[in-house]
């Protein structure tokens, strides 16, 4: 016999189910009164330092229809590369900027919309940078586990051709599936990432 | 600095792809997932202080209650720890839960199981663990319902939870059950768990000691989210 290691095990995941948003968005499916805003839903104030940009898509099933009944969170650094965390050991991040948000996905057009700013570059474990990236968890109906994923930006190719997670990924296509193609509206630059759940076009999931 | 997150065991978790949960036949992926260490983008997470709460926001029974109603069932306080792997306490943990009122009906525009909606239920509340990583909330006990995956299937009386720790790799949401329920081991979405021992890690023992005399039953339910690597620092460890 040897010494235990009394390690405790994770929790098992269970699929968030068809109606999510009871817990993490009462307002939003008309459970009014319980308490005031929903949380997560708005990032930017005119304190925030960065660049303004948007960040939308919808999520795929693999029969190509939308998922409407998605929950997605992200989570991202401010403008010069700090978490506003407990956790971030670098440096203090930008009071006016959380960093994080999270919107139930529309039952109209099936989709997800951020206002947020563009992150800095943030350092990859045992050194060198990152390109700068926002970091995407999705859960659903029929998702058993939250998926992690991650949003890279059409317009950064020098950063993201030295990024050490894209390049972990030797397939153009599936690298591809990271990088959010930049359009423009109304002056402000617009991220489009849509997320394909399986089949053709499938996005990259991170086990990290 | 801390060491990395520890690897998930995805063996422990559901695969993405259980058929028997029809869903996830068209929403599993089905390329390998890429591997990466935690970086500090996952070994940060957003904190929320004691100040978002509300006095009834884990007061199920009173807090979508009007005019000094009640919701109707049996009452129970739901109450646990969050903890990591390394079985340390994980303070300031943001716990968001919901679940069907007492005759298994949910408050949502797309619910359409005939149950009677609880005119005083609301269905959702949340709490932020204390130092010792604590969480407590009142409740009425949910009831279970049929619904749409195999010709009768029905969910076994549940609570979905929401956890967030210290950093997005810990990310976690889950379903929690009640001692004694024989409708866990039908169920297809907790059959998504491949290995008993891990299922009745979300089976909350009913505890007589902490009823609440003339009042409540009580259930505990404890929630373990990823821990932490430490790192070699002189002659220790540290850094958890
Ligand atoms: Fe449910």
């Amino acid at each position: 016999m040897v010494q235990r290691l009394d390690y405790l095990k994770e929790s098992p995941s269970q699929t968030a189910g068809p109606y999510v948003h009871i817990g993490t968005n009462p307002n939003w499916v008309e459970i009014t009164g319980v308490w005031k805003d929903d949380l997560g839903l708005v990032l930017v104030g005119p304190e925030t330092v960065g660049e303004r940009i948007l960040v939308e898509g919808r999520i795929i099933d693999g029969s190509g229809a939308l998922v409407r009944d998605a929950l997605v969170e992200i989570w991202q650094a401010d403008a010069a590369g700090l978490h506003n965390s407990p956790t971030e050991t670098r440096g203090t991040a930008d009071p006016a900027f959380a960093g994080w948000a999270r919107q139930p996905v529309s039952d109209a057009d099936g989709l997800f919309r951020f206002e947020t700013i563009r992150p800095g570059r943030v350092p990859f474990s045992g050194g060198g940078l990152q390109a700068p990236h926002v970091t995407v968890w999705i859960v659903a109906r029929g998702i058993n586990l939250g998926l992690h994923t991650r949003l890279y930006f059409g317009d950064e190719a020098e950063a993201n051709s030295v990024d050490p997670l894209l390049n972990r990924i030797p397939d153009p296509v599936r690298r591809a599936t990271l990088v959010a193609p930049r359009t423009e509206r109304d002056g402000m630059p617009v991220f489009t990432f849509d997320i394909r759940l399986q089949g053709d076009g499938e996005t990259v999931f991170l086990d990290m | 600095m801390s060491g990395a997150y520890f690897q998930r065991d995805r063996d422990w978790h559901p695969p993405a792809l259980t058929p028997g949960y029809k869903t996830s036949v068209l929403r599993a992926p089905r390329q390998a997932l890429l591997s990466m260490p935690t970086t500090p983008s996952e070994e940060t997470g957003p904190v929320f202080g004691h100040d978002v709460l509300g006095p009834l926001d884990n007061d199920l029974i009173r807090n979508f209650a009007k005019d000094g109603g009640e919701a109707i069932g049996q009452r129970i306080v739901v109450y646990g720890r969050v903890l990591d792997e390394n079985a340390r306490p994980v303070a300031g943990a943001l716990v968001e839960f919901w679940q069907a009122n007492a005759g298994g009906r949910y408050r949502h525009k797309k619910e359409s199981y005939l149950a009677a909606i609880d005119p005083n239920f609301g269905g959702c509340g949340r709490a932020i663990t204390d130092a010792e990583g604590r969480y407590a909330f009142r409740t009425v006990k949910p009831g279970a319902y049929p619904w749409p995956n195999g010709v009768n299937d029905w969910r076994p009386a549940h609570i979905h939870f929401s956890v967030f720790g210290h950093a997005f790799a810990q990310r976690l949401i889950t379903q929690m059950y009640f001692e004694g329920d024989p409708m866990i081991w039908q169920c297809p979405i907790v059959k998504t768990i491949p290995d008993p021992a891990a299922i009745e890690r979300l089976v909350a023992a009913l505890d007589r000691h902490e009823t609440i005399p003339m009042d409540s039953l009580a259930y505990k339910f404890d929630i373990v989210l990823r821990g932490r690597r430490s790192t070699l620092f002189e002659n220790r460890m540290e850094g958890n």
